[in-house]
């Protein structure tokens, strides 16, 4: 029998009485004001707002029928640099940070040092992970030993022991005939393989987007053509051997057709999105701040309007942020030198309600839909508002003005590429796995002892 | 101005009264006793992060006519390696309290960093494959001389411009001063989306005899290498200017160091339509007038950031 997949440090269940917040759940099909009872870490009571009084034992927040109580969110992609690069972020800081965004779960990624590849360091980080982690965290283990794109890994092995799919995020599979043994196996051991689309004999040695601004600033450019070539290429391997992959973090207008006609041939293919890459543009990177510097590299503002597309109308399943961080003295050099990332736990939400939502270009509903929707992908358990069900919910002040790392973060890193943005909507309480595992600094609770 | 980063930031009048300073600086050359007094006991350090020797004695003799004190600060690729970043290298040498930096290195926008880590006018003397102002502003300083005027030339860059933090320089000079700026070269060495600053693309020489001014650029041999071009016979077949190509009424730059026989045929260099060296005498001239104008004034607060904003919002 396999291991939980997911896995979360131990947390006192929380007591709550929401009262009279606003609920909106696409799934369970809410948006009106509701009382909403928590007992024990779980979803007790649903009740008409403003009927329910909280127990002695209960914390009360009142919501004044305008805080907006929300699924939390899931991440399908983030680097907590553990084991090996605690300097940048560690599994303790990593959760506080993507808590901080509202999100109940995680999937870390495996480019660690050394790369997550064997069973043995697997069971190792999930223990660490039932002692630090604040909220749910699934690995992703490598799809080759030490993601050098020769050997598989124990893949069967890896998923006994609660490995969630497989990837080679950072150092993708180049050799066709290598992804497809990796395709086939998975029909033993199952598991979602999440593939980081990147020819390097087309991006070679590139820091940036190739276009006019890598042309102007004198900077070697990234086509398009090294992802959208390679997501054509997995989704025909993935077609021919009926396997299930999962395309990360897609950058460009190519590749999202690339994923629409392989979902229209029936293919089981599914594909995420970052904050940066449906906000940004290379038009960004023109001042060469290595915030800015980022895989896939921001591209064209056509591109950019292409993923926002694929996101609304479905070819994109869902938003991960990539959260890479990065330690300050790495990022404070010349663009050339600079490590690739930038984080976004912090700010994902706020970020694209700022940008898409408030802006008319997405609705509320779908917006949340898509920051849910990487559990199911990656056959985990969605948050679902409804009694019964374990409390995984985040409350939003959608309101609230703030200025993006002003109060500095709860990562570890601060290379986030919104730093210094002004964003509308704030996650002022965050519960994951029935615990309250997050509270915005200045938000007081009504009625708390 | 508080430092020269790049000719992007720079408009026609600010070309315009370097170009003019350096031609009031183009008489102590002339004179038996080659030096003024208008920095005295102020300090340039020289700091660079690749190999360079015009450019660096350019930039210490413009700064040793002007009297000031000049360190020379050569940093190997591999000290950064070693351990000691350029932050913390411009942070040691700031201690010594220059007045300006002279910066040279293999990364773009690497001085406007610096400018921000220290109070030093800081010059760039290159950076990466950005931008190299000193380079096109001492280019329209020669060709001012020889053409009498740039407004309606027609320049051709020939040449590896996608490695070339010259063309860029020049590309956006050479079309502030009013000329029209054609580029040929191979496919492989033309960046995509470069016709987005301005200027025309061609991959043959075919239409060359309707320029005025033939800019060649330098054909790295590493580049061979990295199969940018199948060979450097070929390249020398498809775009070397030479006797057959060069007009008489053109003029022929190159920013050296020349390779005779790959880019410019031996001819063409020792030909009377070569400024070639009218440019490296260009570039003392033209090195202090920028010394003077970061050096000589008083200077101007830094300017405030920009406001960010979010794509998509409204």
């Amino acid at each position: 029998m396999a291991a939980q997949p997911l896995v979360h440090g131990p947390q006192p269940p929380a007591d709550l009485l929401l009262r009279d917040v606003h609920v909106l759940d696409p799934r369970s099909g809410l948006d009106a004001r509701h009382d909403v009872c928590v007992r024990g870490g779980a979803i007790a009571e649903l009740a008409a707002p403003a009927t329910l009084e909280a127990e002695a034992d209960q914390e009360l927040i009142d919501g004044g029928g305008r805080l907006r109580l929300l699924p939390a969110l899931f991440d399908p992609h983030v680097h907590l640099r553990t084991p090996g690069q605690e300097h940048k972020e560690d599994l303790q800081s990593g959760t506080r940070a993507a808590a901080a965004g509202g999100y109940a779960g995680v999937l870390a990624m495996p480019n660690t040092d050394p790369v997550l590849d064997s069973a043995p360091l697997l069971r190792s980080l999930r223990d660490a992970a039932a002692r630090e982690a604040c909220i749910s965290i699934g690995f992703l283990p490598a799809i080759t030993r030490g993601l050098q794109g020769e050997q598989l890994t124990e893949m069967a092995e890896l998923r006994q022991e609660g490995a969630v799919g497989f990837t080679d995020d950072g150092r993708p599979v180049q050799s066709a005939g290598m992804l497809r043994k990796a395709l086939q196996y998975q029909r033993l051991c199952g598991g979602v393989l999440a593939l980081h689309e990147e020819d390097r004999t087309l991006s070679r040695g590139g820091c940036m987007h190739e276009g006019v601004v890598s042309a102007a600033l004198g900077l070697s450019g990234i086509p398009t053509l090294s992802e959208s070539t390679m997501v054509a290429r997995d989704a025909a391997l993935a077609g021919y051997e009926d396997a299930r992959v999962h395309f990360q973090h897609l950058s460009c207008a190519d590749s999202v057709a690339a994923v629409a006609q392989a979902k229209a041939r029936g293919y089981r293919v599914s594909a995420e999105v970052t904050p940066h890459h449906l906000l940004l543009t290379e038009q960004d990177v023109r001042g060469m701040d290595t915030r800015m510097k980022m895989h896939p590299p921001l591209a064209t503002e056509g591109d950019r309007l292409a993923l926002v597309e694929g996101l609304r109308a479905g070819t994109i399943d869902c938003v991960a942020t990539d959260h890479a961080p990065h330690a300050r003295d790495e990022k404070e050099v010349p663009f050339e030198q600079a490590p690739m990332g930038t984080t976004g736990s912090e700010t994902a939400f706020a970020a694209l309600h700022t940008g898409l939502v408030l802006s008319g270009v997405l609705g509320l509903d779908l917006l949340i839909e898509r920051m849910t929707a990487g559990a199911g992908l990656f056959d985990l358990p969605t948050a679902l508002i409804a009694p019964g069900e374990p409390a995984n919910v985040m409350l939003a002040d959608l309101d609230a003005v703030w200025v993006a790392g002003e109060h500095g973060w709860e990562s570890r890193s601060e290379n986030c590429c919104f730093a210094g943005r002004s964003l509308t909507g704030r996650v002022l309480l965050t519960v994951a796995a029935g615990a309250a595992v997050y509270r915005e600094r200045a938000f007081s609770m009504a009625g708390a002892p | 101005m508080n430092h020269l980063l790049s000719i992007e930031e720079l408009d026609r009048p600010a070309i315009e009264r370097i170009v003019e300073q350096a031609t009031r600086f183009s008489e102590v050359s002339d004179r038996e006793i080659k030096k003024v007094p208008a920095l005295r006991g102020r300090m340039v350090l020289n700091l660079f992060y690749e190999a360079s020797t015009r450019t660096r004695s350019s930039f210490e003799l413009a700064a040793k006519r002007l009297s000031a004190d000049v360190v020379n600060f050569a940093a190997s690729g591999s000290s950064v390696e070693k351990g000691e970043s350029l932050k913390d290298t411009v942070l040691t040498l700031s201690a010594h309290k220059p007045d300006a930096i002279v910066l040279r290195t293999p990364w773009a926008g690497a001085s406007e960093l610096v400018s921000k880590w220290c109070s030093a006018a800081i010059v760039n003397a290159g950076d990466g494959k950005h931008e190299h102002p000193t380079q096109a502003l001492l280019d329209v300083y020669t060709l001012r001389r020889r053409l009498g005027g740039i407004d309606g030339a027609s320049i051709w860059i020939v040449g590896d411009v996608a490695h070339s933090r010259v063309a860029r320089s020049n590309i956006i000079a050479f079309q502030r001063m009013g000329a029209r700026v054609t580029l040929a070269g191979p496919p492989t060495l033309i960046p995509r989306g470069i016709e987005a600053l301005g200027c025309d693309v061609r991959f043959t020489l075919e239409e060359l005899p309707s320029a005025d001014v033939v800019y060649a650029l330098r054909m790295q041999r590493e580049r061979m290498h990295e199969t940018w071009v199948p060979s450097l016979r070929e390249y020398a077949s498809w775009y070397q200017i030479n006797g057959r190509r060069l007009h008489p009424r053109q003029v022929l730059m190159h920013p050296g160091p020349v390779n005779r026989g790959v880019e410019l045929s031996g001819e063409v260099v020792d030909s009377p339509q070569a400024v070639i060296t009218a440019q490296v005498e260009a570039g003392v001239v033209v090195r202090m007038a920028v010394l003077y104008e970061l050096l000589a004034g008083p200077r101007e607060p830094h300017a405030s950031a920009r406001p960010m904003t979010v794509a998509g919002a409204s």
